[in-house]
């Protein structure tokens, strides 16, 4: 564990000593407010709830804004590493491919963190000018964790399977895009295939945390979205060394 | 420290080592020659457990590389042909950093790094940000990551890459400052960057050994053949002449001239530079440089790997 954190620490101390990642952060935030003027505030009058809520309200906004961030700022992870070649250091260093991908995945975490916290504003002015429910606030901010969990994951996987950080955020940008989506799919298949293809749709997974609901499998669902990612980067590394 | 036996290594259907044998004794330095391609990078990656054989066995220090890498790992210093620095942190924080990960603990990584900043000569940089060093300071880092835990066993590949020749010759005293207390394993293409550094040299070409030895030992297999180079001062004709009458000279090639300076090629059966000498300083000839090519590293390189003289 000592060497995931040491890992997680330098990594995070890279987002933080370069421009980059304030960059990425910035900008997104800046869409991510201009998307809750436009869209979640905008229009007729509408219950506080509903401005958090609703499909394109703020949680929804700041899930996929918050996706695109994660996917930024995963890209460059273990892609970056082998076209520097400092991921040599670590292969030959007394560490598991799996404190590697831990390590990266823990201070991406982090930083993502960093964003969502800055988002904070958006219902602290919804809570000033309206009336929200702290169990509401709370749930969405774990909807939008899971959500980044699982899009950082998935970045890392891009990030282990090519050295170009462009391919990487493109691959990994398919893949959660595709898994966001899928749920269109699932309207032109027949049963069973379309509870399957439902089922791994992440939007039907998130609109309860925007909703306020917190249910198990819910947060199952991005563990194991995570989880899958993470195990099969680990596995990508693991790979190149026989190559 | 390092035994070898029948390694292999394909790349997809390209084999980058074919059956690579041999041992390295502890506290040895030795040389890794090759020309580029030769498969000396694929060779130092698989014995840094940064790459898995295809096949054959590698032992180092009593451990196997493909059943306990992480036990090698922990006793192996590996500096790539790039230096695995991350250019945003100091160099103090890097190495502390590499110390950590290579298990040092907390209490000694301040004086573990202050060891290796001191055998690499960047004391004086500690707090300078990696990405304000020159190429030569970078390599020294990249030289202090791989020795910051005091591992057994060292693996540098290309060392002298891109470094000036002042850089080249400190960089030098640097890895011999390092015998004794590490066994050493080097790589070079350019032969005269590590000729003064090594206790013994293994020359490999298309994936294979094809030598191995100290110099002497190499330029003994060789045979005594390749030109004896003069340079002295005398007029061309007159000189040639008279090197000619000593016993054993085949033919005299004049390679330069620049006015009274010249520069022979003797073609001889024997190792005849005593007479030649003799017979130069007993004409009042001044004599500047007597040398046999065959016995210098680039022309026993050249010969092995091209089978002819420099």
């Amino acid at each position: 564990m000592n060497t995931v954190l040491l890992i997680a620490r330098r990594e995070l101390g890279a987002y933080l000593r370069t421009m980059s990642g304030y960059i990425i952060i910035a900008v997104l935030l800046f869409l991510d407010g201009l998307a809750f003027n436009a869209f979640a505030v905008a229009g007729t009058a509408k219950k506080s709830s509903e401005v958090l809520g609703d499909p394109l309200g703020f949680f929804f906004w700041t899930s996929g804004i918050g996706m695109a961030v994660a996917i930024f700022l995963s890209m460059r992870l273990i892609a970056e590493e082998r076209q520097t070649g400092t991921l040599q250091l670590l292969y030959s260093s007394p560490v598991h491919d799996r404190e590697i991908v831990l390590g990266k995945y823990l201070a991406s975490l982090g930083f993502l963190c960093i964003f969502l916290f800055a988002t904070g504003y958006m219902p602290l002015l919804v809570a000033i000018y309206g009336k929200v429910s702290l169990g509401h606030v709370l749930s969405g901010y774990l909807g939008l964790v899971l959500v980044g969990s699982a899009s950082i994951a998935i970045g890392i996987f891009g990030s282990a399977l090519t050295k170009s950080q462009v391919v990487a955020a493109i691959s990994s940008g398919v893949m959660s895009v595709a898994l966001t989506m899928c749920w269109i799919l699932a309207k032109v298949v027949d049963r069973p295939f379309t509870d399957v293809i439902t089922g791994l749709a992440w939007y039907g997974h998130f609109d309860p945390f925007a909703h306020g609901l917190v249910h198990l499998k819910h947060v199952v669902y991005f563990g194991l979205v995570t989880f899958v990612a993470l195990f099969a980067a680990t596995r990508v590394l693991e790979a190149r060394r026989w190559r | 420290m390092i035994t070898v036996d029948g390694l292999s290594k394909y790349y997809g259907e390209h084999a980058a080592i074919k059956a690579l044998s041999f041992t390295i004794t502890s506290g040895e330095v030795v040389g890794f020659l090759g020309l580029n391609g030769a498969g000396k990078t694929t060779t130092l990656k698989v014995l840094g457990c940064v790459l898995l054989p295809t096949s054959g066995r590698v032992i180092v220090d009593g451990f196997d590389v493909t059943r306990d890498p992480h036990e090698i790992r922990k006793r192996i210093g590996y500096l790539p042909d790039t230096p695995p620095v991350y250019d945003e942190m100091s160099v103090g924080e890097y190495l502390a950093f590499v110390a950590r990960l290579r298990g040092v603990a907390d209490a000694n990584v301040a004086n573990f790094v202050a060891d290796a900043e001191k055998k690499t000569a960047i004391t004086d940089k500690h707090d300078d940000v990696i990405s304000s060093l020159s190429h030569g300071y970078r390599q020294r880092v990249g030289l202090a990551q791989a020795l910051v835990h005091k591992p057994k066993l060292l693996i540098l590949d290309e060392p002298t890459g891109g470094l000036d020749p002042v850089q080249i010759v400190e960089m030098r005293e640097v890895i011999k400052g390092l015998k004794g207390e590490h066994t050493v394993l080097v790589s070079s293409h350019i032969l005269g960057e590590i000729s003064q550094v090594c206790d013994r040299y293994l020359v490999i070409q298309g994936g294979e050994l094809i030598a191995q030895g100290t110099e002497t030992e190499l330029s003994a297999k060789l045979g005594s053949g390749g030109p004896i180079e003069i340079d002295c001062i005398g007029a061309a004709g007159p000189v040639i002449e008279l090197l000619k009458k000593v016993d054993g000279v085949n033919d005299i090639t004049l390679v330069k001239l620049d006015g009274q300076n010249l520069s022979l090629h003797v073609d001889a059966k024997n190792d005849v530079r005593p007479q030649l000498v003799k017979a130069l300083v007993q004409a009042d000839i001044a004599v500047l440089r007597v040398d046999r090519a065959a016995h210098r590293l680039e022309n026993i390189f050249l010969k092995l790997t091209h089978g002819k003289d420099a």
